[in-house]
């Protein structure tokens, strides 16, 4: 499945690795959260960069003390209606400050995209529709926000604040 | 009221223009009916019995004289001719096509409205008291709060896709008006023991299948911090909120399963954990909010005069319209006036565009160009010089705007129910207009009355906070109407009780009657009819409406 | 009335402009009722899955069957809902 990463379509350079599947010599693995939690003092010694593929009902906080070793943690859309994944990127970008890939995958639509990338995910595993559909120009639809988000635009409600303290200072 | 600046008009353009391509793509077939539902409802679009349904959003319930003259514009270019207003404070309009709302949207960005999250699971319109801003009760002005929270929740990304849709209502008066109990969230500015001002917070209430009111989670919050636990609110329902049963979905199941002291925990934990900077709200951000809704002009307006003196001696509806429908303002020598939108034997909160075009007509010459729209399906003119109040008055009748029903039995809250709305089991619009015509006679003896008409289980007509409450329910493929007594939407808000077996569509106005007459026989010193009902109970109701025949 | 008058028609919402549209005989869709193909339930289910195939887009939106009879030439539906759908509103 195509990949979108920094907005732009790339390859997928992760083995995503199986429960029971064994670990190949790959410099770029990611496992299940439950593999994750039964292997991890063990994953933790391997050369390659880890990934944890994070359920939706999963807080997390879990994962805070393992955010340094972590290259990548993918979170689910598992109906493109269960938002759940929205609060526990902007937790992981945000609160928790992680740094790495934070990829949504499961069913991720165009019309997603811009709030996803707002709440912190830079990564979005798309069906093959997305790239003869131009779902890129998603990212580019809106320039106006009005809340604050994980990312770095600065949200309307900012703007005027400080338009407010020059016009109330000045006087 | 709130202006759009360049950010607002920007966002607004970029909105309609994602939305025309949506269209595009939809009737283009590159998107799914599947896939399209939840972006047309994230823009009011609803797929009804016999067309789309756009519901319009007016932000907690405030218009200008434009912004009505447009809605009236649209009646008549794109639907036919008439609009209904809810009891959510908005407007909605039924005979709408798909290919059409892209040019109503970029029609209404052009007045600064739109229709974005009237429907869909997210915010829904904050609402308000329709009195705001004039009110003698007023402790402070809620509509810069909502004009802040409005802001904030539109197209908020972590909250667009939540369980299912959250409703926000905001109360400033010492008399709640905005049914604030049972809201997802409610908000009450209080005063605290330092005389500061700030909010109650509730949570959990809601109507639908499992009616509940809110409770409260914070006694008081300070200004400062109303965005972010607001926000906190919200990220223990998006995460935690059932996903598996639509009909358990809502925060009042998440409050009613945890109980309120464990949802105050999680939601104060993650409060605290939370960088409050963000969405601090100092004093300059309110102060600059609160410059787009100036109080009145304290200077008051002349004593009634001659003209006003005349008008109630000779002519008897003005003084009754006046007692009824017209409420002190706090600046002496003007009124609040209610627009009954109820005359009865017509659709309840319909309105047609010649009548929305003399409103803003009435607002200009008299009003400060300013109207509101109640959540019971009224209109309101927020200030009106009591002098000119004859004048207003004559108007409104020409065009039948003026039936003095505000609160008596004939102003009937109805949802456009099997009529109109794909969700509905029975009608509620005849049974509201043969309950309308049939009680208007008596209402003046009546007093207060409130009777509110749901179609379904949705309760999209608020019946379990009517004084009298009627559900339409399917029964063998017959409207029936299930009877709840004694709720009340105000600030002693109560849930209406069932009394008996539902009952046939044509009897429901010997019902109505007969629980009328019952409640007239016993009430005692002025007693409304919630009084009345608490201290009576169920069984003198229940009697005489099921007593064998 | 016999239950065995009572037939199947497939109706739906026409996606331009949402107005209720009945499945006609030659496989179109027409906003009259009374244009609407009836079939015996045992072949209902066909009938529905045949309106519901082609490219997309389908000219309407979530097709379904519902129970309808032919009374002096004109087609009738049986629940109040169905008839307000057909008719318009009763007020």
């Amino acid at each position: 499945m195509p990949l979108i990463r920094n907005e732009r379509f790339v390859m997928d350079t992760w083995r995503h690795l199986a429960d029971d599947e064994g670990v190949p010599d790959a410099p770029r693995l990611s496992v299940s959260y439950v593999r994750w939690i039964e292997q991890r003092n063990a994953l933790a010694m391997l050369p390659a960069s880890l990934g944890v593929r994070l359920p939706n009902d999963v807080s997390p906080q879990k994962l805070a003390p393992d955010l340094g070793r972590l290259g990548l943690i993918v979170l689910t859309f598992p109906r493109f209606t269960d938002g759940r994944a929205y609060s526990q990127a902007r937790l992981l970008r945000g609160r928790l400050g992680f740094a790495g890939e934070l990829r949504a995958e499961g069913e991720v639509l165009r019309d997603q995209l811009l709030f996803m990338r707002r709440c912190g995910f830079d990564a979005f595993t798309v069906s093959e529709r997305a790239v003869a559909e131009d779902w890129l120009a998603a990212f580019r639809e809106f320039d106006v926000f009005y809340q604050p988000a994980e990312d770095r635009e600065m949200p309307v409600l900012r703007r005027r604040l400080e338009a407010a303290r020059r016009h109330f200072t000045v006087a | 009221m709130y202006r759009y600046d360049s950010f607002d008009t920007r966002f607004i353009a970029e909105r309609v223009a994602q939305y025309r391509d949506q269209v595009r793509r939809r009737l283009a077939g590159q998107l799914t009916e599947e896939e399209f539902r939840p972006l047309r409802l994230m823009n009011g679009l609803y797929l009804q019995l016999h067309a789309y349904m756009l519901r319009i959003a007016i932000p907690y319930g405030t218009l200008s004289s434009r912004q009505l003259r447009q809605l009236g514009h649209i009646a008549r270019t794109w639907d036919r001719g008439f609009g209904h207003f809810t009891t959510r404070q908005n407007i909605q309009f039924h005979w709408i096509k798909l290919e059409e709302t892209p040019d109503i949207l970029a029609a209404l960005a052009e007045v600064e409205m739109h229709a974005i999250q009237t429907s869909g699971n997210s915010f829904r319109n904050t609402t308000t008291d329709p009195f705001a801003g004039a009110a003698i009760d007023e402790i402070e002005d809620p509509r810069p709060y909502c004009e802040i929270i409005r802001q904030w929740s539109t197209l908020h990304p972590e909250f667009s896709f939540l369980p299912r849709k959250f409703k926000i209502a905001v109360s400033g008066a010492a008399n709640d008006r905005a049914a604030v109990r049972v809201h997802d969230i409610g908000l009450y500015l209080r005063r605290n023991a330092a005389g500061e001002v700030g909010f109650e917070v509730l949570v959990g209430g809601g109507l639908g299948r499992t009616p509940i009111l809110a409770e409260t989670i914070r006694d008081f919050i300070p200004k400062r911090d109303l965005l972010s636990y607001i926000e906190a609110i919200l990220r223990i329902y998006n995460q935690y909120g059932r996903r598996d049963n639509l009909y358990k979905s809502r925060i009042k199941i998440l409050v009613q399963s945890l109980g309120i002291a464990r949802m105050r925990d999680e939601v104060e934990a993650e409060w605290t954990a939370m960088d409050h900077a963000a969405l601090a709200l100092p004093d300059e951000a309110i102060a600059e909010m609160a410059q787009f809704f100036p109080p009145p002009d304290p200077a008051p307006a002349p004593a009634d005069d001659d003209g006003f003196g005349a008008a109630l001696e000779t002519e008897p509806g003005f003084a009754r319209w006046v007692e009824q429908n017209t409420a002190p303002h706090k600046v002496r020598g003007h009124a609040i006036v209610t627009i009954s939108l109820k005359e009865p034997g017509l659709t309840p909160g319909d309105c047609t565009a010649e009548q929305m075009d003399l409103v803003a007509d009435l607002a200009d010459r008299y009003g400060q160009g300013e109207i509101r729209v109640t959540h019971e399906q009224n209109l309101v003119l927020p200030q009106i010089r009591r002098v000119d109040l004859p004048s207003v008055w004559r108007a409104l009748g020409a065009a039948r705007l003026a039936t003095a029903n505000v609160a008596l039995a004939s102003n009937i809250i109805a949802c456009p129910g099997l009529d109109y709305c794909g969700l509905a089991n029975a009608r509620s619009i005849p049974v509201a207009q043969r309950l309308a015509v049939a009680l208007a006679p008596r209402e003046r003896e009546i007093g207060d009355l409130q009777i509110k008409i749901s179609g379904c289980i949705n309760a999209c007509g608020h019946h379990h906070v009517g004084h009298i409450g009627l559900l339409g329910v399917d029964k063998n493929g017959e409207e029936f109407y299930q009877i709840t007594l004694g709720g009340s939407a105000d600030a002693n808000a109560a849930l209406g009780a069932i009394v008996g077996p539902a009952v046939k569509s044509e009897d429901v106005v010997h019902s109505v009657d007969t629980i009328v007459d019952v409640y007239l026989k016993l009430r005692t010193g002025g007693e409304r009819f919630p009084e009345t009902y608490r201290r009576v109970g169920n069984k003198p109701f229940k009697d005489a409406l099921y007593a064998a025949h | 009335m016999a239950e065995s008058d009572v037939k199947r028609i497939v109706t739906a919402n026409r996606l331009r402009d949402g107005i209720p549209v009945y499945r006609t005989l030659d496989g179109g869709w027409s906003a009259a009722i009374d244009d609407a193909r009836l079939v015996v339930e045992e072949e209902s289910e066909a009938l529905l899955a045949e309106a519901q195939s082609g490219p997309p887009p389908l000219p309407v939106v979530a097709p379904y069957l519902i129970e309808a009879r032919r009374v002096e030439g004109k087609v009738r539906p049986l629940t109040l809902r169905e008839v307000i759908r057909a008719f318009g509103p009763t007020i």
